[in-house]
């Protein structure tokens, strides 16, 4: 037995942190009435469950070479270690907290962590009262480091069925709302009661998913049809192809109708990010000129569409949408060029400052007085009516999800064209570095500008577009978060990337409006997620080639000796 | 001659020049309608100006963190804003029990040191821990990667802050002794403005010090020059980076203590945020990496930020300018960097690095 006891223990303390902190800062309190599974299986218990898994999963990690006895035994212990952090937690709210409870003390702990409630010490032993809660809490934490250990033990194809299984159950349970609501809107109802009781799957049901992707992924019907498609001649490929991108076209089409109105409002988000993600991929992605200022643009394409269309007291000129798009849109290339021009000698982490400051005088400017009498102050611009198409009113968010699918997909299309062109060869080898570009004929002015216009008038595109759904527009709305959100989805789906933008999306807006729950930890996910992706995956869920090198630090020494050149 | 000059000039760099010119011309205008209008007494600007020291000394300890780190590692801690929060919000609770049972009142200066150590701490370990967690793992990666990881950090800190103590604001009690007024060239000075002024310069003469006199400071500056130097010289790069950033976080926490003295507005989890921010426009004021100007950009942008809309924006008809507060201090980063990228002290440094 050559067994690493630090290591071991560092593993499982290291887990149980992970829980600690979870519920330490409330998430595992906030979600406990929030059931996955019949009313047993909460997510705030998964929250504490993830310390055990996670210690179990690291240890076994780190034991994969030795016997598998050796290895299970090993995860075992730091599963019972990962206990340790979460019993202080127990004692610290006995002792801080329970004790207070009723006295008239100067110091009131509760006052200061709002979070360490008595009902976490009833959530955390699982209601059983300390005397059997505290040996049940450390049989559980010990089973799921048990788990966590066979996920990765496990021969390849086991484990994956059961990676699969656990997770798609979990999945539906989280999303039991919204899976709910379209198994409303295909089946009937009988069926969607067989699945789920009033807000959560039913227990027969969770074991019926878990055993079919279970079977379906042990037996790798992924894997057959991927080789199966491998071996088609070319012309059934291609065929394959256009029936792929038909059967695309309509599912698109058919989306907002099978989902409902509220996941259309959330589609209809993620389509106005896309568009947003898009014109900001070509100035970080494409030219390497790190923005944090994009909301600026995005403000100038909404407050522009205010202006024109609004039947307030502020409207000027009473436009309707289709003319007002097209202005919006050129007001954000005129802007792009106006605050593209002071920074074009910038680089880097100054650039990104400095566009972060513009971005902020602009939302400083358009909150105060002075400004008040063109586009309203604080008060914003009201009455921005809803744009119709062929006397069909765009007021439901179904039909509004078409109108940004249209300009994601015109967007998209445009920027390959772009990226393609003389022009986004010039982006990249700017990118790459400034002053080889320069020296190889690259007029660097004119690509810099083109790169910020053009990025501007995609983001007021999708800014106009916000402002007729929306209605009312005030400046509050036109802060930092939407710069930074477009910047994480970038990143997340992977920069320089056209499928990338829609996955970072999908995940950092969609997923958050369907989570609900979540919105008071949704900045909270957000920063944890960029710092992952940095760690373990910089290039993004779907990289594009030269990013991916470029990030995964494949030039590692080139980097050291160069700094300037590698900088994006 | 002059046909030569425009050949080797860019329409580029007429146009900045004409921007420049006109950003001169704009602030003199304002500021000659104002003086000439007479709106103000000399004490009401009097008033301002320290008022503008007192905050200006806070950006100046916050600004020091961002310098020092960024002479070391080429990297703006976008989340030492967030540290500064940490300390700050932590001890407003000691602060509000000392002041329960009466000790603050009673032992005034004990109180203070005791607060200032609590967040120096606090602010300290934070920062320690963000190095060692989001930092150290990409120190050799491109230099986006760190940004995007710091900016990720800001939020995830604030967050958690806000998950721990919660959303409210809370405020710092207010410490007797430090009320009313001090008679500083026939001015009438708040005690407190002073107080904290002379603190934040005890600790900045003490950091110079600190990286001139001693051996891990000199360790430092060799760092700051040449790590792979350093390193063959036996200087343990990880201690010295460490170090920076727990020093970087002793004095913004020590700086949170004194924003709760003079300002009773109440901390909360976002409180850090816009000083960061405002802190990193001083420490490219003075020149980034240059710890002396770091001290006096945070002081010059306190008083600019506290002096300027009632000299200029008011002398220009703007209504409300105090509303503008804020925004200048990002003009100034903009006019800096576009003009003057290495700050008002710093060597031709930012061209290259940046």
């Amino acid at each position: 037995m050559k067994l690493d006891w630090r290591t071991i223990i560092r593993n499982g303390l290291l887990g149980g942190g992970i829980a600690f902190y979870l519920s330490a800062i409330g998430m595992t309190e906030l979600f406990s009435e929030r059931y996955l599974i019949g009313d047993f299986l909460s997510t705030g218990q998964l929250f504490v469950a993830i310390g055990g898994l996670a210690s179990g999963i690291l240890t076994a990690r780190g034991l994969k070479e030795e016997k598998h006895l050796t290895a299970y035994m090993g995860s075992l212990l730091s599963g019972i270690a990962s206990s340790i952090p979460i019993l202080l937690l127990i004692f610290l709210i006995q002792v801080l907290v329970i004790r207070q409870i009723g006295q008239d003390v100067i110091f009131n702990w509760r006052s200061m962590f709002v979070n360490l409630s008595p009902n976490l010490v009833e959530i955390l032993t699982f209601g059983q009262g300390l005397a059997a809660g505290i040996p049940l809490l450390i049989l559980a934490t010990t089973t799921l480091a048990f788990i966590g250990a066979a996920l990765v033990l496990l021969p390849t194809r086991w484990g994956r069925a059961l990676t699969n299984g656990l997770m798609w159950t979990l999945g539906i349970g989280i999303f039991s709302e919204n899976v709910r609501q379209i198994l409303t809107e295909v089946t009937n109802r009988d069926f969607v009661r067989l699945v789920f009781q009033q807000r959560t799957l039913n227990p027969e049901a969770a074991i019926a998913i878990f055993a079919g992707v279970f079977i379906i992924s042990f037996l790798g019907v992924g894997k057959v049809t991927q080789s199966g498609w491998a071996k088609l001649p070319a012309g059934q490929q291609k065929q394959g192809r256009v029936v792929g991108i038909v059967l695309l076209a309509v599912f698109l089409i058919a989306l907002p109708w099978l989902v409902g109105q509220f996941l259309s409002q959330a589609l209809f988000l993620v389509g106005m990010y896309v568009m947003m993600g898009l014109g900001l991929n070509i100035v970080v992605g494409y030219a390497g000129l790190l923005g944090l200022g994009y909301v600026a643009f995005f403000a100038f394409g909404a407050y522009t569409m205010g202006i024109l269309t609004s039947t307030g007291p502020l409207g000027v000129g009473n436009f309707n949408f289709w003319t007002a798009l097209p202005i919006a849109v050129l007001a954000g290339v005129v802007w792009g060029l106006v605050l593209g021009f002071p920074v074009l000698r910038m680089r880097g982490d100054y650039l990104a400052i400095v566009t972060l400051g513009f971005g902020e005088i602009i939302r400083i400017l358009a909150t105060s007085n002075w400004l008040a009498p063109f586009e309203g102050g604080p008060q914003g611009i009201l009455h921005i009516p809803t744009p119709e198409f062929f006397g069909i009113v765009m007021n439901q968010p179904q039909t509004m999800y078409y109108l940004v699918v249209a300009g994601s997909l015109l967007i998209a299309f445009v920027t390959i064209r772009l990226r393609d062109s003389r022009l986004g060869r010039q982006w990249m080898a700017m990118r790459e570095d400034e002053d080889v570009a320069e020296a190889m004929g690259i007029n660097l002015v004119q690509t810099k500008l083109l790169a910020f216009s053009i990025g501007a008038a995609f983001s007021a595109m999708a800014g106009a577009v916000f402002a007729a759904r929306v209605g009312n527009i005030f400046p509050h709305s036109f802060n930092l978060l939407i710069s930074i959100n477009a910047l994480s989805l970038i990143i997340v789906g992977g920069m320089g990337s056209i499928p990338g933008v829609v996955v970072g999306s999908l995940i950092l807006v969609g997923l958050p409006e369907l989570l609900r729950e979540f919105t008071e930890y949704r900045l909270l996910m957000y920063g944890i997620l960029l710092i992952i992706m940095m760690l373990f995956r910089p290039e993004g869920f779907l990289p594009e080639e030269t990013h991916k090198r470029e990030l995964r630090g494949e030039e590692e020494e080139y980097v050291e000796e160069h700094p300037v050149a590698v900088e994006v | 001659m002059l046909k030569r000059y425009f050949e080797n000039v860019s329409w580029v760099d007429i146009f900045l020049r004409l921007f420049q010119i006109a950003a001169i011309v704009i602030i003199i205008i304002g500021v000659y309608n104002t003086v000439i209008e007479a709106r103000y007494t000399s004490a009401q600007w009097s008033t301002l100006v320290f008022a503008g020291l007192a905050q200006g000394s806070i950006y100046a300890l916050i600004a020091l963190g961002y310098t020092l780190v960024y002479g070391i590692l080429l990297m703006i801690n976008f989340a030492h804003g967030e540290v500064y929060m940490a300390g700050a919000f932590t001890t407003v609770f000691l602060a509000q029990y000392l002041s329960r049972i009466g000790f603050l009142d009673s032992n005034p200066f004990i109180s203070v040191i005791a607060l200032i150590l609590l967040a120096a701490t606090v602010s300290t370990g934070v920062a320690v821990l963000l190095e060692r967690i989001a930092y150290r793992p990409l120190r050799n990666a491109p230099r986006l990667v760190p940004l995007i990881t710091a900016i990720g950090a800001s939020f995830a800190l604030q967050y958690t802050f806000r998950g721990l103590y919660g959303a409210e604001f809370r405020a710092y009690p207010a410490v007797s002794a430090l009320q009313g007024l001090v008679n500083v060239f026939g001015f009438e000075v708040p005690l407190v403005q002073l107080v904290v002024l002379g603190a934040a310069i005890i600790l900045m003469v003490a950091l110079y010090t600190f990286v001139e006199r001693t051996k891990m400071g000199k360790a430092m500056r060799a760092v700051s020059e040449d790590k792979d130097v350093a390193r063959l010289m036996g200087v343990d790069i990880d201690k010295v980076i460490v170090t920076t950033f727990a020093i970087g976080g002793a004095l913004a926490g020590a700086a949170g203590v004194f924003n709760g003295l003079f300002r009773p507005q109440g901390v909360y989890f976002f409180m850090g945020f816009f000083p960061g921010l405002k802190a990193f426009t001083a420490a490219v004021l003075g020149g980034i990496g240059n710890l002396p100007g770091a001290m006096l950009g945070g002081l010059m942008l306190g008083v600019i930020e506290s002096l300027f809309p009632n000299l200029i924006l008011e002398g220009l008809g703007i209504p409300a300018a105090n509303q503008l507060r804020d925004a200048f201090a990002f003009v100034m980063l903009v006019l800096i960097l576009i003009f003057r990228p290495q700050g008002i002290f710093g060597e031709r440094l930012a061209e290259k690095k940046a």
